[in-house]
C-alpha cells in the first residue's frame, strides 16, 4: 500500500493531498525564509487518527510537521525534509468553559478569533490572552511557541496558561498531562512533575498537541489606552520597571516609527482595566502621577490627543498588526522576536534603527512588556515578497538582530532555523545534549518536525 | 494577467476567511475544502504560482480557482484597503486565462457551452422561457413602466419558476406596470463573467442590451440577485445604462404606500431568519431593504442569525457553483452550514430574496432533515402568505 492510501485509509480520500497545489501552499509561511517540501498534507478530525498517522510515520520513515495557523513567520511549520504536514485546524472543537474553574478546554484547531468570539458570546465576564497574531493563529500552537498575549504584563505568556495537555507521542501514544491525567478535570497541571515542559518551546519535535485546558481570566468592563511620549531613550527601563511596579496595567508596549514625523518618538502605550469606572480612572491617574515629571526630568510627557487609529490599534484584540506586510506593498513580514532584558532596551534600540537604515528600510517598533522581568522586543521587518533582493534583506537584518539579541543577553523567540542554530551553538553544551536526548528518547526514529531545535554542529 | 500586480502583497493572514467577529469559517470554499489551497489567501498565492510556472494548470488547481463562489466575505474582510477590491476580479482574471486555454473542469465547461449553444444553462428551448407566467396573464413588454427580467433560474428552474409568478403576482397586486421580454429574454451573464468567459458575458450582454434599446427599457425590475448584479454593475461597460431595481426595491417603496398591513386581518405571528444574498448584500451594500419588507409585515418576527449582513454566509451557489456544483456537497458544503445556523435562532421560516440561494437552502433542509423545523420561502412568498392569505394558497 501506498503512502497515500494509507493516509486515505485514516482520514479520508477529502482530507489528504499530494497535489502540487497543496505541496506549494504547504512548503511556506509568509516570513522571509526559504521554502521546504512537503510530500503529503493531511487535515485530521481525531487524536486517534493523528496516532495511527503517526504509526504510519515510524513505520515508513515519513517526517511529520504539525501545523496551526501557519502564521509563526520563521518557517516553524515549514517542513525542512518532507514529509507529512498535518495541518490542525479541522480539529476546531471549543470542548466547553469551566467558569468556575476558570478555564477553556479546546481542540489543537480552534483559532484565537473563534476562542474570542466564543467567549464574548457564552462567557463575557471572561477572556484569554489573546495575541497580537491575525485571528486566524491557533491557541494551541500559540501557547506551544511561548506566545504572549493582550494580557500577558499583567497574567504571564501564554504558555503559562497552560492547564491540561492531550498529546499524541512520536511514538503513537495519547497521553495526557495534569489533573486530566487523573480525572476527567482539566483545571491545573499541577502538582505533579511538569511535562507540560516537554512540549512547550520544542516546535512539536518532541510530540503533537491535541488538545489544551487554556486559563481564563477576568475580562473587566472599561479598558482605555494611555500613551506617554519621550525622545530620551535611556529613561526607559527606569519607566518600564516603575510602571510595572506599580502593578496596575494590564497591557503594556513600547512602539515608534521613523514615518510619519508624529510617531518618531518612544510611546509608552498603557492599557489599564477596571471592572469600575472609577477603578479605572485611578489607575489612569496614578500612571500619570507616576510619569509626570520622571526622574526629575519632564522629558516623559502624556499624550492628551492620541491619534485615534493609534488608539484602535491597541484597543482592538487582536489587533490589525498584520498591516505592517504591507508597508513596502510587498506582503511580506518577519521579524526577531527578542526576549530581552529590560535594562538592555536603550542599546537594542539603537542598533535596531542602524540595522533597519542599513537595509534601507523605515524603524517600525512594537515592543512588549512581559510581567516585570523582560520585554519581547520586535525587530520588525517588512518586505517585498515579489523582490528577492528585497527578501534577501530582511533575512540579513534578521541575522543581525539575532546576534545583537543574543549579545544583548537575550533570547530569540520562535526564531528561524539560522536563529535556533545561533541559540543552540550559544548554549551550554550540557543543556543542548539534554535538548538533542530528550528528543531522541521520545522520537526514536526522529520523524518530528526534524530539523527544528537540532543542532547541526 | 490583470489585477496580477496585487497578488505578491497577500500575507495570508487569514481575515478573508473569516465574518467580523471570527467567530466561523465564512468561505464556501475554504470551509468546505479546509486545505489552505482553497482560502482566498491560499489562492491568491497559488495564481502567483501558476503565472510564474512554480506549478502546473491541472485539475486541482482548476478545482481550487473555479470553486470559489464569488461570494465577497474576502473583499468585506480582507484588512488591505489598498487592494482588497481587487481580490475577487484578480480570481476571476485567472479563470479567464484558464478558460481561454481550454483547461477548465468539465462542470464548467458544460455550462459555458450550454449557455452559448442553447442561451440557457437547462438546454430549454428560448421558446419555453415565459412557461413560468403561464395563467399570470402578464403581458408582452411593449411600453410598460418597467421590464421585469426574469433570467435563467427563475424561467427554468421549477422552484425558481414559483418564486417567479410570485414576484410577478406581487407586482400585479401592486398594480405595477410592467411586462416580460419571454422568448426574447437573454441570459443575464453574470455567472458566465465569474467563470472567466468575459467574451460569452460580452456576448450576451450586447444582445440584451440590443433589445432592451430595441424596445424602449429604460427601467428593469430583476428576479434574482445575480442578474441584477450584472445588468447594475457590468452591463454599463458594454454601452447598457438603464434604471435596475431588484423586485424588493419596489416592494419596500410601494408596500408602506398601501394598506395592505392593515387589511390582511389577524394572523398567527411567525418567526422568521432572513439569509442575506451575496449580491444583493456584499456585491451591492443593501441589507436595509428586505428587513424593511420584513418590518411591514404584519404577524413576522425578524430574529437574525449571528452571521447576517455583510457576514451573512453564502449559500455557495454563486460564481457558477448552483451549476457546476463543486463547492456545493457535503455534510461540510455551506448551505447546510447555514441552514442549520438558520434552524439554530429558532425561526419557523428561512426567508431570502433570491432563487438560487432558495433551492441551495431548501435543498440543504432536506438533506439535512431540518424540514420540522424550518422551512424555506422566497421573501415574494411570504409577503404574498402574509398580505395576501387567501390568494396566497392559489
Amino acid at each position: 500500500m501506498t503512502v497515500l492510501d494509507a493516509l486515505v485509509d485514516i482520514v479520508g480520500k477529502d482530507r489528504v493531498s499530494d497535489n502540487p497545489a497543496e505541496l506549494y501552499l504547504y512548503s511556506r509561511d509568509s516570513g522571509a525564509q526559504p521554502p521546504g517540501r512537503a510530500d503529503y498534507v493531511v487535515l485530521p478530525k481525531t487524536a486517534e487518527e493523528i496516532r495511527d498517522i503517526v504509526l504510519l510515520a515510524n513505520r515508513r520513515n515519513i517526517p511529520i510537521t504539525p501545523l496551526g495557523g501557519g502564521l509563526s513567520l520563521s518557517g516553524l511549520v515549514v517542513p525542512g525534509r518532507g514529509g507529512i504536514v498535518l495541518d490542525m485546524k479541522r480539529m476546531d472543537r471549543i470542548l466547553g468553559v469551566d467558569e468556575k474553574n476558570r478555564y477553556a478546554l479546546i481542540e489543537a484547531g480552534v483559532s484565537q478569533g473563534a476562542l474570542k468570539s466564543y467567549l464574548q458570546k457564552h462567557h463575557p465576564r471572561l477572556q484569554h490572552s489573546t495575541p497580537e497574531a491575525p485571528p486566524t493563529a491557533t491557541v494551541v500552537a500559540n501557547t506551544l511557541i511561548q506566545g504572549h498575549g493582550h494580557i500577558s504584563p499583567r497574567y504571564g505568556i501564554n504558555s503559562d496558561m497552560i492547564a491540561g495537555m492531550e498529546v499524541v507521542l512520536p511514538t503513537g501514544e495519547i497521553t495526557r498531562i495534569g489533573s486530566c491525567s487523573l480525572n476527567e478535570r482539566w483545571f491545573s497541571r499541577g502538582p505533579l512533575p511538569d511535562l507540560a515542559g516537554l512540549f512547550v518551546g520544542w516546535y512539536a519535535t518532541t510530540g503533537i498537541v491535541t488538545r489544551i485546558s487554556l486559563k481564563l481570566f477576568p475580562k473587566p468592563d472599561f479598558r482605555e489606552v494611555m500613551a506617554f511620549q519621550t525622545d530620551d531613550i535611556d529613561l526607559l527601563p527606569d519607566a518600564i520597571e516603575e510602571i510595572m511596579h506599580l502593578d496596575m496595567a494590564e497591557d503594556f508596549f513600547l512602539i515608534m516609527q521613523e514615518k510619519p514625523d508624529w510617531m518618531n518618538h518612544a510611546f509608552l502605550v498603557v492599557i489599564c482595566s477596571g471592572h469600575y469606572k472609577e477603578e479605572l480612572e485611578m489607575k489612569k491617574a496614578a500612571y500619570k502621577e507616576l510619569l509626570s515629571g520622571f526622574a526629575g526630568k519632564d522629558s516623559i510627557r502624556f499624550v492628551s490627543d492620541l491619534h485615534p487609529a493609534l488608539e484602535k490599534r491597541f484597543l482592538d484584540v487582536p489587533p490589525l498588526a498584520a498591516l505592517a506586510a504591507d508597508f513596502r506593498e510587498g506582503g511580506g513580514f518577519q521579524y526577531t522576536g527578542a526576549i530581552l532584558p529590560i535594562d538592555q532596551v536603550p542599546e537594542a534600540w539603537r542598533r535596531g534603527i542602524a540595522i533597519a537604515h542599513k537595509y534601507g528600510m523605515i524603524c517600525s517598533y512594537v515592543h512588549q512588556v512581559l510581567l516585570g522581568n523582560s520585554i519581547m522586543f520586535g525587530f520588525n521587518y517588512s518586505f517585498n515578497r515579489g523582490d528577492p533582493e528585497d527578501i534577501e534583506k530582511a533575512q540579513m537584518a534578521l541575522e543581525e538582530s539575532n546576534r545583537v539579541t543574543l549579545e544583548l543577553g537575550g533570547m530569540i523567540w520562535k526564531g528561524e532555523k539560522p536563529a535556533q542554530q545561533m541559540v543552540l551553538e550559544q548554549m551550554e553544551p550540557n543543556t543542548a545534549r539534554l535538548i538533542r536526548r530528550v528528543q531522541e528518547f521520545l522520537d526514536p526514529n526522529g520523524i518530528m518536525n526534524p530539523g527544528k531545535w537540532e543542532f547541526d554542529g | 494577467m490583470q489585477h496580477e500586480e496585487i497578488l505578491h502583497r497577500c500575507f495570508r493572514c487569514g481575515f478573508c476567511k473569516l465574518p467580523a467577529d471570527y467567530s466561523d469559517i465564512n468561505c464556501p470554499a475554504y470551509l468546505k475544502y479546509r486545505f489552505e489551497s482553497f482560502s482566498p489567501g491560499g489562492r491568491m498565492w497559488l495564481i502567483r504560482a501558476w503565472l510564474n510556472g512554480e506549478i502546473q494548470n491541472s485539475e486541482r488547481l482548476q478545482e481550487v480557482f473555479f470553486s470559489c463562489a464569488t461570494c465577497g466575505n474576502c473583499v468585506e474582510h480582507c484588512i488591505f484597503s489598498k487592494f482588497r477590491d481587487r481580490i475577487l476580479e484578480a480570481f476571476i482574471a485567472a479563470k479567464q486565462i484558464m478558460v481561454e486555454q481550454g483547461s477548465i473542469p468539465p462542470p464548467v465547461r458544460d455550462y459555458l457551452t450550454r449557455v452559448f449553444e442553447h442561451g440557457n444553462p437547462y438546454k430549454i428551448p428560448q421558446k419555453k422561457r415565459a412557461d413560468w407566467a403561464e395563467g399570470l396573464d402578464v403581458e408582452p413588454y411593449k411600453d410598460q413602466r418597467y421590464l421585469f427580467y426574469v433570467g435563467d433560474v427563475g424561467s427554468f428552474d421549477p422552484r425558481a419558476m414559483a418564486v417567479a409568478r410570485s414576484v410577478a403576482r406581487l407586482l400585479q397586486k401592486l398594480g405595477v406596470s410592467f411586462g416580460i421580454l419571454g422568448a426574447r429574454e437573454g441570459s443575464d451573464g453574470n455567472e458566465a463573467r465569474t467563470l472567466g468567459e468575459e467574451e460569452l458575458f460580452r456576448h450576451l450582454a450586447e444582445q440584451n442590451i440590443r433589445t432592451f434599446a430595441e424596445l424602449g427599457v429604460e427601467r428593469i425590475i430583476t428576479l434574482s440577485p445575480h442578474g441584477y448584479n450584472a445588468i447594475k454593475n457590468h452591463y454599463p461597460r458594454y454601452g447598457g445604462d438603464f434604471q435596475v431595481l431588484h423586485y424588493t426595491h419596489l416592494l419596500a417603496e410601494l408596500l408602506p404606500k398601501t394598506d395592505l398591513r392593515e387589511k390582511s386581518g389577524s394572523q398567527t405571528p411567525r418567526r422568521v431568519t432572513f439569509h442575506d444574498s451575496c449580491y444583493m448584500g456584499r456585491h451591492n451594500q443593501d441589507y436595509e431593504t428586505p428587513r424593511k419588507i420584513l418590518q411591514f409585515l404584519p404577524a413576522t418576527e425578524l430574529v437574525e442569525m449571528e452571521r447576517h449582513m455583510a457576514d451573512s454566509l453564502c449559500c455557495g451557489g454563486g460564481g457558477g457553483n448552483f451549476f457546476t456544483s463543486l463547492v456545493c456537497s457535503g455534510r461540510e458544503a455551506s448551505a447546510p452550514v447555514r441552514a442549520r445556523e438558520a434552524a439554530g435562532t429558532g425561526a419557523e421560516l428561512l426567508i431570502t430574496s433570491c432563487p438560487v440561494c432558495t433551492i441551495m437552502l431548501e435543498d440543504a433542509v432536506a438533506s439535512g432533515n431540518l424540514q420540522d423545523q424550518l422551512q424555506v420561502r422566497e421573501l415574494s412568498e411570504l409577503v404574498f402568505e402574509q398580505l395576501f392569505p387567501s390568494a396566497a394558497q392559489d
